[in-house]
């Protein structure tokens, strides 16, 4: 039977992690908007990005300060994250990527499971550091608790379903951004250039569009998008690991080829289906069964629907 | 020597392993159409994007207005004049006709310019005005190259270099995409006409040179390009 508040409760859980997962779709789909490449290391970079955040948290002794400190510290985690993840995404498009622009689709695909391991296998060195205050004598690759810096109070007073300030967060930051990002794309000047880019990079380098920086930028957007994903992750998970990345990936990933891999809109909307499967499938069927069922609409889409739901089919005259 | 507005000295290009140019020579001077004919594959494109920088070269020169452009970004070579409105028209195919026209304008500040340019765009081709708000890859053939004509016009070019106009478009487009470059010409801009359409390109310009496996071959006034017999038989179908 249908009990009609936990079915209530999952969707809201469901739409938060949706909007997480959106977050990094986007991530996945405006790099393969622009130069065709999965970025498989783009759920590495994101969980770089978390452990940047917990190392902040800790070297700062966030969790002792008082509730306005920490609405600053959020904020200071969240750009720090961000510019980070976005740094470190133009870094590997400048040395793994830009030499390889010319060369097969494949050797690139190649490259960007390269780069994952590396970023996976440097997140496992760090550990999400400092370690003498969140290891508890376990090792490097044990899952680290991210401290609860914002209240686990429930909005909505005693009753039975949960809204908390970690629900809020997530939409206050990734709602902004979503928006700002369409308007960018639309709007600017730099916008205008990446959609020039993303339809014939020739014909952009003869109106005198700087394509290679224009790529740079592209992978650093997207990668900043995945530093603030990472750090509105952790607050409202509370775990974080070197394998977050994989997980969390393949996730978006998914989101992003169920929407129409390429399509922002679609980002969304795959994210936040892929989200309210995950919390359904968690609460109906069981836990263990999520992934599985994840992965076969993934494999269901790319048999029966590989342009995705908002995706481009290719009619054009030539 | 430096009277040339575009003067290609020996220039050497190839892909990889493969040469495509050796050793093309060509110049135009101020308020000339030239001309530049040859076969499928005999290294027409590359020669133009050699020029463009957006191929490049392996040697040779590339002057334009007395100085060399060789190595310059493409970006540098389009604030200095010189544009090109590539083969196959390539418009942006999910973005807008005015859209589209204002990319050309993309290194421009000067809006108040690119305004008066696109009114004479608009009034050169009028189609264009009229379908702003169309997606250009539903446009006609013949309507796209006017796209890409329009787009390169907007960025001010002082020398503009065409690639097979005439490719894949209707006779009765032609002759309009034809008049209108005679229309540019006479308003005081240089052009440099690739054409497979060898028969249209040497009727419109005063000098043509014939490009044969990555060298020129024939060059001269179109006039006597056009009765020679070597090149009647190879290029002009008689």
């Amino acid at each position: 039977m249908l009990d009609f508040e936990v079915f209530t409760q999952q969707l809201i859980t469901g739409l938060s992690n949706g909007m997480i997962i959106a977050l990094i779709a986007i991530g996945y789909t405006m790099v393969y908007g622009i130069i065709e490449l999965i970025n498989f290391a783009h759920g590495d970079v994101f969980m770089l990005g978390a452990f940047l955040a917990l190392t902040l948290l800790g070297a700062l002794g966030m969790e002792a300060w008082g509730p306005s400190g920490q609405v600053f510290g959020v904020a200071l985690m969240l750009i720090g994250s961000a510019v980070f993840c976005g740094g470190l995404n133009w870094s590997l498009d400048r040395l793994a990527y830009r030499s390889l622009r010319k060369s097969s689709k494949l050797s690139l695909l190649v490259s960007a499971i390269g780069c994952s391991f590396v970023c996976m296998n440097l997140g496992l060195f760090w550990g999400g550091a400092p370690m003498e205050v969140f290891s508890n004598g376990n090792s490097a690759a044990a899952p680290k608790h991210f401290p609860a810096i914002i209240p686990q109070i429930n909005l909505l007073g005693d009753g039975f379903l949960r809204i908390t300030p970690a629900d809020l967060l997530v939409f206050t930051v990734t709602i902004p951004l979503m928006v700002g990002l369409t308007i960018m794309v639309k709007r600017t000047r730099l916008g205008r250039a990446m959609r020039a880019v993303a339809q014939d990079p020739t014909a952009a380098s003869l109106m005198g569009i700087p394509v290679d920086r224009v790529i740079g930028a592209t992978f650093f957007i997207g990668g900043a998008l995945g530093g603030f994903a990472s750090v509105i992750y952790s607050l409202y998970n509370n775990t974080i690991g070197f394998q977050m990345g994989t997980r969390a990936g393949l996730d978006a990933f998914t989101a992003a080829v169920l929407g129409g891999i390429g399509s922002l809109p679609g980002a969304v909307l795959g994210g936040l289906t892929i989200g309210c499967v995950r919390s359904m499938s968690d609460q109906y069927l069981e836990t263990r069964w999520t992934n599985t069922i994840v992965f076969c609409i993934l494999v269901l889409i790319l048999i029966f629907r590989p342009n995705g739901l908002l995706g481009k089919t290719r009619k054009e005259k030539v | 020597m430096s009277d040339f507005l575009l003067d290609v000295r020996n220039l050497h290009s190839s892909y990889g392993q493969i040469e495509v140019l050796g050793g093309v020579s060509l110049h135009v001077t101020e308020g000339e159409i030239v001309s530049l004919i040859g076969a499928n594959g005999a290294g027409k494109s590359t020669t133009l994007m050699s020029i463009s920088q957006v191929v490049q070269p392996r040697s040779g020169d590339v002057r334009f207005a007395g100085e060399s452009i060789l190595g310059l970004r493409p970006d540098e070579v389009i604030r200095r004049g010189l544009v090109q409105v590539p083969e196959g028209r390539r418009v942006f195919p999910r973005m807008t006709v005015l859209e589209n026209l204002m990319m050309g304008a993309y290194l421009r500040n000067d809006t108040a310019g690119v305004e008066h340019d696109l009114g004479k765009v608009y009034e050169l081709f009028s189609v264009l005005k009229e379908r702003g708000s169309q997606i250009a890859g539903t446009l006609s053939g013949g309507e796209q190259q006017m796209l890409a004509i329009g787009r390169a016009l907007l960025s001010k070019p002082r020398l503009l270099m065409m690639d097979e106009p005439s490719m894949g478009i209707a006779p009765i487009l032609v002759s309009r995409i034809f008049a209108a470059i005679r229309q540019l010409n006479s308003e005081g801009l240089t052009v440099l006409l690739v054409e497979q359409n060898a028969r249209a390109a040497l009727g419109l310009s005063a000098r043509g040179y014939v490009l044969e496996t990555g060298a020129i071959q024939f060059e001269g006034p179109s006039s006597e390009l056009l009765s020679d017999p070597r090149i009647q038989s190879a290029y002009l179908g008689d």
